[in-house]
């Protein structure tokens, strides 16, 4: 695996794409931070870009580049090298360096704005968002063999988590408002990881607010150790599931 | 010219009498190897007017009554234990000074409600410079009046509201002055009802189980430069008239119910220079009227101030309000407050005359605050990118939020305060 | 050395392949041959794991390929159409694949020596023809001195020089003992060297003859005549 990591780790740091988007990221958030007049403001400017276009760049960028790993694949299948072994070199190829990338790009100005605990976990879930955003983008392109539908599945699922499944729950909070649903919610932010990771950075952005209210219930959830631990586990099993769906699939896949 | 004479007379025997008095009054000393081992053996050897002084040691002896004018004060921080039985300290007599005394383990009772010094009916009572550890109540002041409470430290460890009493627990009294005492760890830091014409100046109050000061029928008072913090919930002021509250500090009071200042029924006070710094809610305010609020600061609150829809008339200008969650809401549509020339940080204007005020009117309540007041669980997706869009929009054409809840001239930058 | 068991292979609503029984001897030179679209490429495919079949089993020195892909160090395989990540120059791709096989082989440089790679290094394989993409398969495909060849269309795109070289090295290996299998249209190059003749038609193996035998069946002097005979009696 290491040799076929090595050649696809030199042929990503060729694309200057990884390397755009790291300027992109540091461009945005050192403005944010820089134009605004309050630290925490900057913080909600980069908490979108986390929110949005590290998920969005991620997914995109693994899928085309899987879809144009093809020959790269059908080289390697056609020598004694394991299929997983390929597949996973890619995985870690691509999701190590969108996940530099991020650390580098929005990272440093991150860890020398925000407020170190806010920081941290910003980094954390910026992380697991990219590498989890890579998952999904080596499921749907096993899902289908054209290029062009697999980048239209990778955005659609992308437009799901970020924007169609925060409008779904809004829907239920109004359609069952009358009800305590506050247990209800915690376990559905765990069905979008995009949302598991803006609550955690909430319970540190908005700490204040967080305290009041329902805030107490999801302080109470996910702001205990267990609460933590059982956050990051699932962000895990969302990097995980997605791979070991497209890396079986993979596996029977011809080529 | 025998009138003269007889005014002269008359003076020096005035005279002769102050002088005397002075000479007559003593100093008592109470304590093992003192004349008087014990301080109520002092007490009832004491004349009106004497100085008592307790030397360092450990007393165990009851329910202690003043009942006449003397200045107590413990040498080396005597120690008056009241065994979890009694009341250390009655004060039944005006004039009365104690100071520098140790006092601790009250009784407990919801009945009598027994203290660490308790004041009945007194004037010109002076108690300063004490520690108070694990009392019932700290000190009580009831029927008081021109009542000193100064530099006091008054601790106890209770967890529990209903077994602990109030740091500073004021009743019926009028002009006292409460300064510089550290309370914690009481149920009520401060409390007042029906106390006027009062001041409670520099005190800090911190980690009480319910509020860091508590005012009910108590018109006509002052607090300023306070310092509260991580209260069970907050400062409230309830039902109460022309209350001038200055420079206090409002922080870190988190939870449901909890507020850096909670203001109910209230109306003609005066708020300035006052810091709601990272509490759930900063100030809450319910059927309180003509408030002036000006200079204040609201930071990092959850919410900055909640205005219910039961307020009229209230005056709120310049204030910052900076890196709030949400700066205000109110659970009504109709407002009839009004928002003028504050700084608001989320102001998204602009300034083309350089007056420093926004050319466009800013509407500080958020959409999303909105819905959030009615749907609470809804909390939850703050801050992603379909709620940030719902307040955009709602920006550019209101529709759900009050149409009058608008400040017209809002600052382009933060006041310095 | 390579034994194919009862494999399928349906894509979709086709039937690729349909029920293939061979067995390939060491030292034998094959030719597969058949109309296109006959399942010639994909029983390739299938035999370099590459294609999955839907039953069945290949058997390579009696080993299961199934879950193995160490087999795949003895067999030389050049694709039809070379297809090679384009941002990569030859040098980079040559090198990859030395590195991937451990180098466990004797190297064979005759061909990156005969088709003059050395001068073609620095060159990204996005900017070269088909023919040249073909020399670099074809050298890859020989790199390793592979106990089996497996050429898809060897000579297609090559010109009459390279097509000349390459066919010396067949001829090479098949003296030296190798198992070669070769798809090609243009019989009358392989004349002299096949030794038997697989002739596959929608999926199924229809003859498996050595090149005697079958010019006997059929009456005729060459291999090219005796396959278009062939052709010829199946009912289309």
């Amino acid at each position: 695996m290491r040799k076929v990591l090595k050649y696809v780790s030199l042929d990503i740091l060729k694309n200057n794409i990884v390397f755009a988007y790291a300027i992109m990221l540091a461009l945005f958030s050192w403005s944010a931070f820089g134009l605004e007049d309050n630290a925490s403001k900057g913080i909600l400017t980069v908490l979108n870009i986390i929110l949005l276009t590290v998920p969005l760049v991620s997914v995109l960028f693994a899928t085309i580049y899987v879809y144009n790993s093809s020959e790269f694949i059908e080289l390697l299948v056609s020598h004694p090298v394991k299929r997983g072994m390929i597949w996973k070199a890619l995985f870690t190829g691509l999701s190590s360096s969108l996940a530099l990338a991020y650390l580098l790009g929005a990272g440093i100005p991150i860890l020398l704005f925000a407020d170190f605990y806010t920081a941290v976990m910003m980094i954390v879930t910026g992380i697991f968002l990219s590498v989890i955003f890579v998952a999904i983008a080596f499921l749907s392109s096993i899902l289908t063999r054209d290029k062009a539908k697999g980048i239209g599945i990778s955005v659609l699922l992308w437009l799901y988590f970020s924007l169609l499944f925060d409008g779904l729950v809004l829907f239920l909070f109004f359609q069952f408002a009358d009800y305590p649903i506050e247990k209800a919610v915690v376990v559905l932010s765990a069905l979008s990881p995009v949302d598991l990771c803006r609550i955690l950075i909430l319970l540190h952005l908005d700490v204040s607010a967080m305290l009041g209210h329902t805030g107490a219930v999801f302080k109470n959830f996910f702001g205990t150790d267990w609460g933590l631990i059982l956050s990051f586990t699932i962000l895990t099993l969302w990097v995980v599931i997605p791979f070991a769906i497209s890396l079986k699939k993979f596996k029977r896949k011809d080529l | 010219m025998k009138n003269k004479d007889i005014i002269k007379y008359l003076f020096s025997f005035i005279l002769l009498l102050g002088a005397g008095n002075h000479v007559l009054s003593r100093t008592i000393y109470a304590g093992a190897g003192q004349s008087y081992p014990t301080i109520k053996s002092a007490i009832d050897a004491c004349e009106p007017g004497d100085t008592l002084v307790i030397t360092e040691g450990l007393y165990k002896e009851g329910n202690l009554i003043i009942d006449k004018p003397v200045f107590i004060t413990g040498r080396g921080m005597p120690v008056l234990d009241g065994e979890k039985k009694y009341e250390v300290i009655s004060v039944k007599s005006s004039n009365v000074t104690i100071k520098g005394l140790h006092i601790r383990n009250s009784g407990q009772g919801t009945l009598d409600d027994p203290g660490g010094i308790k004041v009945y009916d007194a004037v010109n009572v002076i108690i300063e410079d004490n520690e108070l550890r694990d009392n019932f109540f700290g000190i009580y002041i009831q029927y008081g009046k021109n009542c000193i409470i100064r530099n006091n430290i008054i601790k106890a460890s209770q967890k529990e509201e209903y077994r602990s009493g109030n740091g500073i627990h004021c009743w019926k009294s009028d002009s006292l002055q409460i300064t510089g005492n550290r309370i914690e760890g009481h149920r009520d830091g401060i409390y007042f009802e029906f106390v006027t014409h009062s001041v409670i100046w520099r005190n800090i109050s911190w980690y009480n189980l319910r509020y860091g000061l508590h005012f009910m029928f108590s018109n006509d008072d002052a607090y300023i430069s306070n310092y509260f913090k991580n209260n069970g919930a907050g400062v409230a002021v309830m039902f109460t008239r022309r209350v001038v509250m200055m420079n206090n500090t409002f922080e870190e009071n988190w939870g449901d119910a909890a507020y850096g200042a909670l203001f109910k029924e209230i109306s003609d006070c005066y708020l300035s220079g006052n810091k709601f710094i990272r509490n759930t809610t900063g100030l809450f305010l319910d059927g309180s009227s003509r408030i002036r609020m000006e200079r204040n600061l609201f930071l990092t609150n959850g919410w900055g101030m909640r205005i219910q829809a039961s307020c009229i008339d209230n005056i709120i200008s310049a204030n910052n309000f900076i890196a709030n969650t949400f700066d205000v809401t109110t659970n009504g549509s109709l407002t009839l407050n009004k928002f003028d020339e504050n700084y608001w940080d989320k102001y998204e204007g602009y300034d083309l005359d350089k007056n420093g005020i926004g050319d466009v009117p800013y509407r500080p309540l958020s959409l999303y605050s909105v819905i959030v007041e009615k749907n609470p669980p809804a909390m939850l997706l703050y801050r992603s990118f379909m709620t940030s869009l719902l307040d955009k929009s709602e920006k550019l054409l209101p529709s759900l939020t009050p149409e009058n809840f608008v400040d017209n001239n809002p600052r382009m930058k933060p006041y310095t305060l | 050395m390579i034994e194919v068991k009862g494999i399928s292979k349906r894509f979709g609503k086709l039937q690729v392949l349909n029920n293939i029984n061979l067995e390939l001897q060491k030292g034998e030179c094959i030719a597969l041959v058949g109309p296109n679209g006959c399942g010639k490429t994909t029983l390739i495919k299938s035999i370099l794991g590459m294609v999955l079949p839907d039953k069945g089993d290949i058997f390579f020195n009696r080993k299961n390929i199934q879950n193995d892909n160490e087999y795949r160090n003895h067999i030389g395989y050049m694709p039809q159409i070379g297809r090679y990540p384009e941002n990569m120059t030859i040098g980079q791709v040559i090198d990859m694949i030395k590195n991937i096989r451990n180098g466990k082989h004797r190297e064979d440089d005759d061909l990156f020596r005969q088709f003059e790679i050395e001068s073609m290094l620095f060159k990204k394989m996005r900017t070269l023809s088909g023919g040249t993409t073909q020399k670099v398969s074809a050298t890859l495909a020989f790199m390793f001195s592979p106990q089996v060849l497996i050429l898809d269309e060897p000579t297609a795109g090559l010109d009459p020089l390279a097509a000349h070289i390459l066919k010396e090295k067949i001829s090479t290996a098949r003296r030296n003992g190798c198992l070669i299998l070769i798809t090609s249209h243009l019989l009358t190059e392989l004349e002299d060297m096949v030794s038997q003749v697989i002739f596959m038609q929608e999926g199924n193996v229809i003859l498996h003859k050595n090149t005697a035998d079958l010019k006997e069946m059929t009456g005729s002097e060459t291999l090219a005549t005796s396959v278009i005979e062939l052709l010829k009696t199946i009912p289309q």
